[in-house]
């Protein structure tokens, strides 16, 4: 990506997700009751972050790999069954990924 | 710590923000150095953390880059993913009774953090003392550790022998995690997760995320109102307890 087209994708993205932002404090309440809406939108997000710990846990290009980032997944998953805070999960799984690949593998 | 206000509710609320902002903050380092190791050099990382200045979005956008992805790729993921602000907004918006300049601001921090501290309140009054510091505090706090994170990003080398790939993946995890408690919430990550597994190696990096945006949209328009299956446990719907579903996690430690 040359550098023009990096700032455009960056200062146009960061325009919409302001726009997003400020049209929630705009919109009417009666907009956002309907059920189908919310429920789309809650579903999106679930879907969009799910698919996001895929491509980030899983994805190395356009290759599907198992490596260091699979047990730091495992151990961040325990982490938050045991309902630890965000950031013990977030520093758990670097280290057990920084581990492993310390140890040779991954 | 004469600089909290005296109410015991308002005084909470302080804490919970500054607590909140600062675990968010640290995580900045990890944003700020994966972004210029992805080739988003030191001034565009700046500029996305100042004005995109929402995580999930942020990450999103430098992953479709960092994976030669398509400027319009990562435009829609990062758009996409920051649709659920704009919930966060309306659900915020009628407890800050806010105009102009300060609606303008109130809208750039409105993020998850901020919304889940507000939501958890007990009354308007704390919520606008927890929107604010969470909101403020997390701007302030976010931006200085990724540009610390990106400065730092050389002399770190590779993030990958730091495990910060692993982090970026960790961190996902751990927000959608409290969104997963529905049956249809699990029914729809387990598509996306097919979907997103199935396509990464046959489409252009940032596509497989979109479709699983669109197999959720598909879900969420030709579902039933309520699962029979689901009622008991969610009498209130999906969305209105969603920002209070998370809150139930971070703010109350």
């Amino acid at each position: 990506m040359t550098t023009a087209a990096l700032w455009t994708t960056v200062l146009v993205a960061s325009l919409a997700c302001f726009a997003l932002k400020l049209g929630g404090h705009l919109v009417p309440r009666s907009w956002l009751a309907s059920e189908r809406v919310s429920r789309v939108t809650t579903l999106v997000t679930v879907a969009l972050l799910v698919s996001l710990v895929v491509v980030q846990g899983f994805a190395d290009g356009r290759t599907l790999v198992v490596d260091a980032r699979v047990p730091a997944l495992a151990v961040a998953a325990l982490a938050l069954a045991l309902r630890a805070p965000f950031i013990l999960v977030v520093v758990l799984a670097a280290a057990t990924a920084a581990g492993l690949r310390a140890l040779g593998w991954g | 710590m004469n600089v909290l206000p005296t109410d015991p509710a308002a005084r909470a609320a302080v804490r919970q923000g500054v607590s909140v902002s600062v675990a968010t903050g640290l995580y900045g380092i990890s944003f700020g150095a994966l972004s210029v190791a992805a080739g988003v050099g030191l001034g565009p990382t700046m500029a996305l953390s100042l004005l995109m200045f929402s995580g999930g979005s942020q990450f999103a956008l430098i992953g479709v880059i960092g994976a030669a992805g398509t400027p319009v790729a990562a435009i829609a993921t990062a758009t996409l993913l920051g649709l659920r602000n704009t919930l966060y907004g309306a659900v915020v918006s009628p407890l800050l009774q806010v105009r102009g300049w300060r609606r303008i601001a109130a809208a750039q921090v409105t993020i998850d953090e901020s919304t889940a501290v507000a939501v958890a309140q007990p009354d308007p009054a704390v919520s606008r003392i927890g929107f604010w510091v969470t909101g403020l505090g997390v701007y302030v706090l976010w931006n200085a550790f990724v540009l610390l994170g990106a400065l730092a990003g050389d002399a770190l080398g590779d993030p990958r022998a730091w495990g910060l790939d692993a982090a970026a993946a960790a961190a996902f995890l751990a927000l959608v995690w409290p969104r997963l408690a529905p049956r249809r919430a699990q029914l729809v990550a387990g598509l996306a997760v097919a979907a997103t597994a199935v396509l990464i190696p046959f489409v252009p990096p940032g596509i497989p995320v979109l479709a699983a945006a669109a197999v959720a949209i598909v879900v969420g328009l030709v579902a039933p109102a309520t699962v029979p299956a689901e009622a008991p446990s969610e009498p209130a719907g999906d969305t209105p307890a969603e920002p209070g579903t998370e809150s139930d996690r971070e703010p109350a430690r």
